[in-house]
């Protein structure tokens, strides 16, 4: 008896909720940690970053208009989704990361915890972060800290699933959508996650997935004039403070958000705080005078 | 037939430029007023403020009651007023109606009018009922000698969504030509399929062998659902392939729409600087 | 007879102010030319008189600025929060004693009526200082962890509209934060942020925690790429927005950056025509226009346009345009000639492009800067008018059909700093508010601040929040 040929996937992109290929046509072969290629992952082109953005500023006033409780729901499904998902996730991530089973199991477990953390987010950052301003007058006033809109993500380049869960997680459960790049070890887990993200009712473009080459892309994203806001968190570590330089400058030309890469990896497993959030928010200051 | 082209850099300048300028930049609701025509206008005659280089779209096409207040604002600038008539969309109106309607919107001062075919009277076969409405329509367009004379441009919509078969497009095509349409238009944007690359394929056929024939050259509308660089650049690249360089011109080729205009900007703008542009930095009006 | 109501100018007396000949940089505690002694001429933008000639502050000065800063951060950030309290509420008391004084000599030094930097400006100035003196030593209860550090030397690049207040949002969060200062006022505008120099000696602040480097745009660079500066803060022009964000990219340094502005002032069928009227006044005129946050463009719903339009002209009539110091000015000067170019290049573009014009009739002042409040009408989201910031007395007027429009429109441009809402009906009034892209969205009513309220933008109009806790943020290492 013969043994049974595997059924290997075809990576796709994912944007506006869909998984088309590159529109450039082109593959790359993603290698894991000893240089065995794992798969071929979609070399997404500057048009395919384009597209990315239109899907995401398309979808961007359903997400942001959606109430608070409704996105909470939407982020604890995609936990849900998840969790079903987690001996797959556990091999891919020990795959791509060269890690073994043990630690790979233990970032999708805190992968899985985060969705379950930011769930909570949404309906506590106003208050958290927002408020009622004692003016002196007669005013009603208040602050809230809203979505800044489209946000380019350049992941972990190297915490394939909980890298990517901690940076779009805050981004879009405070109502921005977002263009995540997964470039190196992040590429085929990434792309798997969208499977996630497809089936745990997030409207198509709040997160939009693209694998290729971060000097490719990248800069397309930070030059964009309709993305708002630009983590730059995935630059770090290979590509070097430059490079982080000369995104930060392109990102310049329409004044983008740039939450700029730490010096080293960030320790994924710390507990994250706001931060992430409130460097995607904007706070709005609504006055309304009282009287009769 | 319908295969891509590739047009970059300096061509691509061009041709978005020549797109602007086949735009008929469209406001067609019952929700149209004075203020929104004149924002429209206002649009069509400085596309990009930011950009004075960038040309202007070559008609704006509104309801005939508003073609007075267009014109007022459009000013001689060469920018034409089309307005549609003979009881757009559906057409179902009695004859003196719809030359009613047309000969009001002439005397407005419409420089071209759009008329929808009977489709009715056509699908029932009565085709001789659809081109003698159109020569009456056709009729109607002349000016008075006070105010020029001469004659409004004919546009006729064949509503080709409605028309449902190819064989009926280019039927329909032939019939408005010899009753003397200046041009032939697929849509009004009414109705649920508008202009498709097929269908406008088909009509470019006729009209070159219309010119074939007769020796007389008729211009080609789509109109509906042309949104994107991507979409206007399919259908140049379409004429440019099937009846050549002599369409190529807004005298002889236009498309119907109105939120192309702003992607081809933003386009236009993406080849000026480099950078992907967005929605703010392109006028609503 | 005349009119009995021909009202009498009230000048405010000019004897209340001290200007020197020439002022040095204020670095350390001690005035001090600047070392290559370059100076520039202030002037009375109503008059063209000359003021004072101010130092130009070169690298050398920077240097030593934000050297004596760095010095002194170690003994302010070191200092108990309620020692740090203490000398920004003295700051505040001073600044009411002198309220009069600085009022005088902001409307001097910028051209504003003395009614708004008596009762707008310098008042908001103390007000500032009071609620930041009240943050120092509270900063653990502020939200930002139980102990958050100030961040160092905050380098401070300010405009020439709101010369003290813009120095108070940004000196007084600093401070109570506990960091240390080098501010650059605007060029054509110094002589409050000096005289915040000698009231900062006399309230016994320590030396070189407040440094104030006088100069124009070079200065300004200098500071901002000064590799011991850790915080930056500008309010200014989107253009030099950008430009800060490229020089300080790859660097750790924070930044926030107040910057242009071109508010939509929405007014639906339903508002109260007359509240609105006055609201649209104070959104465009308030200042001369010469205001980030100035509602310049208004969008009136069709339907109540003409009726809207004849109120506001009517309005407009009653406006007195002079003198600065006369208490029964409401617009005063162009705070430069160069401003003035500025605004009368727009208003060409936007008759060039066949939008309306009409500017209230009366005569200018032969000599200073000046230009008359001006409405365009016929504007859509196409005119130049509607997308550049103009920064004068110039509104354009545009009509909408439907609330969706109203907030497409008012949302269409680079900028989202503020906007006005104007209706009668509360649940549209914040549905509208909702959808503004914008940081400060004023609902019946417009160009109010204070110190609690957190001012700032979206999208081009730059980043970060000034006053209240969010105002603290920026002065925080969090």
């Amino acid at each position: 008896m013969s043994e049974r040929l595997e059924v290997s996937k075809t990576y796709k992109l994912y944007v506006g909720g869909k998984f088309p290929r590159s529109e450039s046509g082109r593959v790359y072969a993603v290698t894991d940690s000893k240089g065995r290629t794992l798969a071929n992952a979609p070399r997404g082109s500057r048009k395919d970053a384009r597209d990315a953005v239109v899907a995401a500023r398309k979808a961007f006033p359903g997400w942001s208009g959606a109430t608070a409780y409704n996105r909470g729901q939407i982020l604890y499904r995609i936990a849900e989704m998840l969790e079903g998902r987690r001996e797959q996730f556990a091999t891919e991530v020990a795959a791509a990361e060269g890690v073994n089973r043990t630690k790979a199991l233990a970032a999708v477990d805190a992968a899985v915890d985060r969705w379950v953390w930011y769930a909570g987010w949404t309906d506590k950052l106003a208050q958290v972060a927002g408020g009622a301003n004692p003016v002196a007058g007669p005013f009603a006033n208040w602050s809230t800290p809203e979505p800044t809109g489209v946000v380019a993500v350049i992941a972990s380049q190297r915490s394939s699933l909980l890298g990517l869960t901690s940076a779009v997680a805050p981004v879009i459960a405070t109502g921005n959508t977002a263009v995540v790049l997964a470039a190196g070890a992040s590429a085929l887990p990434a792309l798997s996650f969208a499977e996630v993200l497809a089936v745990s009712d997030l409207p198509g473009g709040v997160i939009n997935i693209l694998t290729g080459h971060p000097a490719e892309i990248a800069p397309t994203l930070a030059s964009h004039q309709d993305v708002n806001a630009i983590d730059l968190t995935g630059v770090a570590p290979d590509a070097g403070v430059a490079s982080a330089r000369d995104l930060e400058i392109a990102a310049a030309d329409n004044l983008k958000r740039v939450l700029r890469p730490e010096a080293k990896e960030p320790d994924w497993s710390a507990d994250p705080g706001t931060g992430r959030m409130l460097a995607f928010t904007e706070v709005r200051t609504v006055w309304h005078p009282t009287g009769y | 037939m319908l295969a891509t082209r590739s047009i970059k850099t300096d061509a691509k300048v061009a041709a978005i430029d020549l797109a602007i300028r086949m735009i008929d930049l469209t406001t067609l609701e019952g929700a149209d007023t004075p203020g929104k025509v004149r924002a429209l206008c206002a649009k069509a005659l400085h596309p990009d403020p930011g950009a004075p280089d960038a040309p202007r779209p070559a008609a704006i096409c509104v309801y005939g009651d508003l073609v007075a207040e267009a014109k007022a604002a459009l000013g001689d600038f060469g920018v034409h007023v089309a307005a549609v008539a003979t009881a757009f969309p559906s057409g179902r109106a009695s004859l003196d109606v719809k030359l009613a309607d047309v000969a009001y919107a002439v005397a407005a001062g419409a420089d071209e009018i759009d008329m929808v075919i009977d489709r009715g009277a056509f699908l029932a076969g009565r085709y001789r009922a659809v081109f003698d409405e159109i020569v009456a329509v056709k009729a109607a367009c002349a000016r008075s000698a006070a105010a020029g004379g001469g004659s409004a441009h004919l546009k006729v919509i064949l509503e080709t969504g409605e028309l449902s078969t190819y064989d009926n497009v280019r039927r329909a095509s032939w019939l408005a030509m010899l009753a003397g349409a200046d041009f032939i238009k697929t849509s009004t944007g009414k109705v649920s399929v508008n202009a498709t690359l097929p269908v406008t394929l088909v009509m470019l056929q006729a009209v070159r062998d219309f010119r074939e024939a007769t020796g007389r050259q008729v211009g080609v509308k789509p109109a509906g659902g042309i949104r994107t660089t991507k979409d206007a650049m399919k259908y140049l690249v379409l004429v440019n392939e099937t009846v050549g360089t002599d369409w190529l011109d807004p005298d002889w080729f236009r498309l119907g729409a109105s939120s192309l205009l702003n992607d081809l900007l933003m386009q236009r703008q993406k080849l000026a600087t480099g950078r992907y542009s967005g929605p703010d930095y392109v006028t609503v009006d | 007879m005349g009119n009995p109501f021909e009202y009498a100018p009230a000048p405010e007396s000019r004897a209340i102010v001290d200007i020197a000949p020439a002022y040095g940089l204020f670095i350390d505690g001690k005035f001090a030319d600047a070392a290559d002694g370059g100076r520039l001429k202030t002037v009375n933008p109503a008059t063209e008189e000359v003021l004072a000639e101010i130092a130009i502050g070169g690298e050398a000065d920077v240097d030593r600025a934000v050297k004596a800063a760095r010095k002194a951060f170690k003994s302010w950030s070191a200092l108990p929060g309620a020692e740090r309290a203490k000398y920004l509420f003295r700051i505040a008391r001073l600044i009411q004693e002198h309220g009069r004084e600085l009022a005088v000599l902001e409307s001097i030094d910028n051209g504003k009526p003395i009614r708004e930097s008596r009762d707008v400006d310098i008042p908001l100035v103390a007000a500032h200082f009071f609620h930041y003196a009240g943050w120092a030593d509270k900063l653990g209860h502020a939200g930002f962890g139980p102990d958050p550090k100030p961040i160092g030397v905050a380098g401070q690049v300010i405009p020439w509209n709101f010369p003290l207040l813009m120095l108070a949002w940004k000196v007084a969060p600093a401070l109570a934060g506990g960091n240390t200062v080098v501010l650059k006022p605007a060029e054509t505008t110094p002589l409050t942020a000096l005289r915040f120099a000698e009231i900062c000696v006399e309230a016994g602040l320590p030396d070189g925690v407040l440094n104030i480097v006088t100069g124009a745009g070079e200065t300004g660079r200098a500071l901002i790429a000064h590799p011991d500066v850790d915080k930056v803060a500008f309010t200014g022009s989107t253009a030099v927005g950008k430009e800060i964000a490229r020089t300080i990219a790859g660097t750790r340094k924070r930044v926030t950056l107040e910057l242009g502005g071109k508010a939509a002032n929405i007014v639906y069928d339903d508002a109260a025509i007359d509240s609105a009227v006055d609201g649209i006044v104070e959104g465009i005129f308030f200042n001369g226009g010469q205001v980030c946050c100035a509602g310049s463009r208004l969008l009136v719903q069709e339907s109540v346009a003409d009726e809207l339009l004849a109120s506001l002209t009517r309005r407009i009539k009653t406006l007195r345009v002079g003198d600065p110091l006369d208490k029964n000015t409401d617009v005063g000067a162009i705070n430069s000639a160069a401003q003035l170019s500025r605004i009368r290049e727009l208003v060409t573009a936007g008759e060039a492009e066949g939008a309306e014009r009409w500017s209230l009739a009366g005569e200018l002042p032969g000599k200073g800067f000046w230009f008359p409040p001006t409405v365009f009408t016929g504007v859509t989201q196409a005119h130049r008018i509607a997308r550049d910031e103009i920064f004068g007395p110039v509104l354009t007027v545009q009509t909408f059909r439907t609330p969706a429009e109203a907030v497409e429109k008012a949302n269409n441009t680079a900028y989202g700093l503020s906007a006005g809402v104007w209706t009668e009906k509360g649940a549209k009034a914040l549905w509208t508010a909702q959808r503004l892209r914008a940081g400060v969205v004023w609902t019946n009513t417009f160009n109010k601040f204070d110190p609690s309220s957190p001012f700032g933008g979206f999208k081009e109009s730059g980043f970060g929040r000034e006053g209240g806790r969010h105002g603290l943020e920026a002065y925080l290492d969090v």
